[in-house]
């Protein structure tokens, strides 16, 4: 569903586009052999090549490579098998080559698509434009000393793929899922880590608005977002005024703005616009990207199941419901841990239980799947338990809470706390008698034409036994004996 | 193609180059000169002829992704004007 504004003089339909800048999961830089990892000393992953020193030069390394070229196969997109690094220009004092090596005319990846998850089950197709390889510029810190900002370079040089959307997206919520969905495809790829907070993943985002039915308006880029919360907030509140300024008969002036997230608006950032005359050309110290078809066969053999798939294997072979599907495949995390506890299990069951119980748990207890203290294979046995009547489920979810706490597995618990539920005919029996003979009042009431009250036994005798009786015999035998 | 002064300040603005206003017009007229002389290869027909991208007759070279490089800061940051603890320290730049 778009997100339609209603202003005074009629509607206005909302367009976006994102701009997404994926950090590569590589162990070296894009064009030099110093490390990645986040969170280094400042400038000790630094090389000469990445500080700009006179005299070096790039050489590109085969992982960014190979991981761009991944990416791309899994956005179903066209792979170039020739493309050509240009350099960006501007200054700026943690971008020490005073250009940025990127990819201008020709990417390494073309077109492709992204399916995004909408509620209910309901899914549209985003167009890719493109990715192309580009390094990171360096970092500025200007709140640690009173006159001068301060520049760490090693993030300098590393390779990030600009993944670029068609402007498809018509509301925040389609923003939102696609982010959401490409942090996903490239999680499971592994070419990204997707993590958000530490700068891996950051969108800029393209709005502008226009009568449904009309051509593209002016739009207005806000750059560097970091959050999927923010992304939905900014576009919200830059449409918002896209469409104020239209109404009074305004019109829009092309520009970056900032988004600020602590007063929720967007602003102008007119000092940076002299610096977007890039002057883009071929950087002549790099040759063109070249590799043949082999090349790309042999990365497209080893590509993993990706969550689109996954999510029709679990719909289709397990029977599981497309919003149920969608929560499991959407970290591949869960999607496994789903498929180990559900392995020779009943699915729905296996659903249930991880989505329920599990989640619930892992957020009382503030734990995550890898630091979980319950395994599949720990989930797994309670399933086998509650399925071969040894416990209810009722019973079911205390061990399982249990679990959590101690760490002891589901049948030491049932077995310690003699939690085994009772089948046993004439103990289930005397239960009942107990309780009808402690509430004559009630009997009388019931066989008086208040059927009501068989749940008032009923909760009586689970009570009486602990919760242990199986519900499935007290109900077959409850009943008869009330009716006398 | 032909720069007028304006076009030339603005260049000049970009490459952060200094030039004094009296001699934008000889600048101008000196990198014109210059454009004019390049613009003699649109002469050549060049139809069906694919972009030269090196002189040299070889294939970019490409890196194993191992980590060779980095873990000399002070290096780093020997030649920088002012450092500070091991970061380049510059003129404060705030949006």
């Amino acid at each position: 569903m778009g997100m339609i504004i209603q202003g005074v003089t009629g509607d206005w339909e909302v367009v976006i586009g994102l701009e997404v800048h994926a950090q590569v999961s590589s162990n070296a830089k894009l064009f030099s052999g110093s490390a990645t990892e986040y969170g280094a000393e400042q400038n000790t992953q630094v090389s000469f090549v990445d500080a700009a020193m006179p005299g070096m030069l790039p050489v590109i390394n085969t992982a960014a490579v190979e991981q761009a070229v991944k990416t791309g196969l899994g956005l179903k997109a066209k792979i170039n098998n020739f493309s050509v690094f240009d350099r960006k220009n501007y200054f700026y004092a943690d971008l020490p080559q005073g250009y940025q090596i990127s990819q201008f005319l020709q990417p390494i990846v073309g077109e492709g698509i992204l399916t995004i998850d909408l509620k209910d089950g309901v899914t549209r197709e985003i167009g890719i434009t493109r990715l192309h390889l580009e390094q990171d510029a360096g970092k500025s810190i200007h709140d640690q000393h009173p006159s001068m900002t301060l520049v760490d370079l090693n993030r300098s040089g590393v390779a990030l793929m600009e993944i670029v959307s068609e402007p498809d997206m018509r509301s925040p919520e389609e923003a939102a899922a696609y982010v959401k969905k490409l942090r996903s495809i490239l999680r499971y790829l592994g070419t990204c880590d997707g993590n958000m907070d530490e700068g891996s993943m950051r969108a800029d985002v393209n709005v502008s608005v226009r009568r449904p039915g009309d051509d593209l308006g002016t739009r207005c880029e806000m750059k560097n977002l970091n959050s999927v919360r923010f992304i939905q907030q900014a576009i919200v509140y830059e449409a918002n005024r896209q469409v104020d300024i239209l109404e009074e008969g305004g019109k829009i002036d092309q520009e970056t703005r900032l988004y600020d997230s602590v007063k929720g608006e967007t602003r102008s950032m007119r000092s940076k616009e002299e610096a977007h005359d890039y002057r883009y050309f071929p950087d002549p110290d790099l040759l063109p990207l070249q590799f043949d078809d082999a090349f790309v066969a042999k990365i497209k053999a080893d590509l993993p199941e990706l969550p689109d798939e996954k999510k029709d294997r679990f719909m289709n072979t397990l029977g599981i419901s497309a919003y149920d599907a969608g929560v499991l495949v959407a970290e591949k995390e869960v999607a496994d841990f789903f498929e180990d506890v559900a392995k020779g299990r009943d699915a729905k069951l296996s659903v249930n239980w991880v989505t329920g119980e599990f989640f619930g748990n892992l957020k009382r207890t503030g734990k995550t799947i890898a630091t979980s203290p319950v395994s599949a294979d720990a989930l797994g046995e309670v399933i086998d338990l509650i399925k071969d009547g040894t416990i209810s489920n009722r019973i079911a979810k205390e061990v399982f809470e249990e679990m959590f706490d101690t760490g002891k597995s589901a049948s030491n618990i049932v077995e310690e706390k003699g939690l085994k539920q009772v089948s046993d005919t004439g103990a289930i029996e005397a239960a009942i008698d107990d309780v009808i003979a402690a509430n004559p009042d009630k009997l009388a009431e019931y066989r008086g034409g208040k059927d009501k009250l068989l749940g008032f036994f009923m909760g009586q005798v689970m009570k009486n036994t602990g919760g242990k009786a199986n519900p499935g015999v007290v109900n077959k035998l409850l009943k008869p004996k009330l009716d006398g | 193609m032909s720069l007028d002064k304006a076009t030339v300040a603005k260049v000049a603005n970009l490459a952060r180059i200094r030039v004094e206003e009296n001699h934008l017009d000889t600048l101008a007229n000196e990198l014109n000169a210059i454009l004019g002389w390049v613009e003699q290869l649109s002469e050549v027909d060049t139809e069906n002829v694919a972009p030269m991208t090196s002189v040299a007759e070889m294939q970019l070279r490409w890196r194993a992704d191992e980590i060779t490089d980095g873990g000399y800061q002070q290096e780093i940051v020997a030649n920088a004007p002012s450092d500070e603890d091991g970061f380049f320290a510059v003129p404060k730049v705030i949006e």
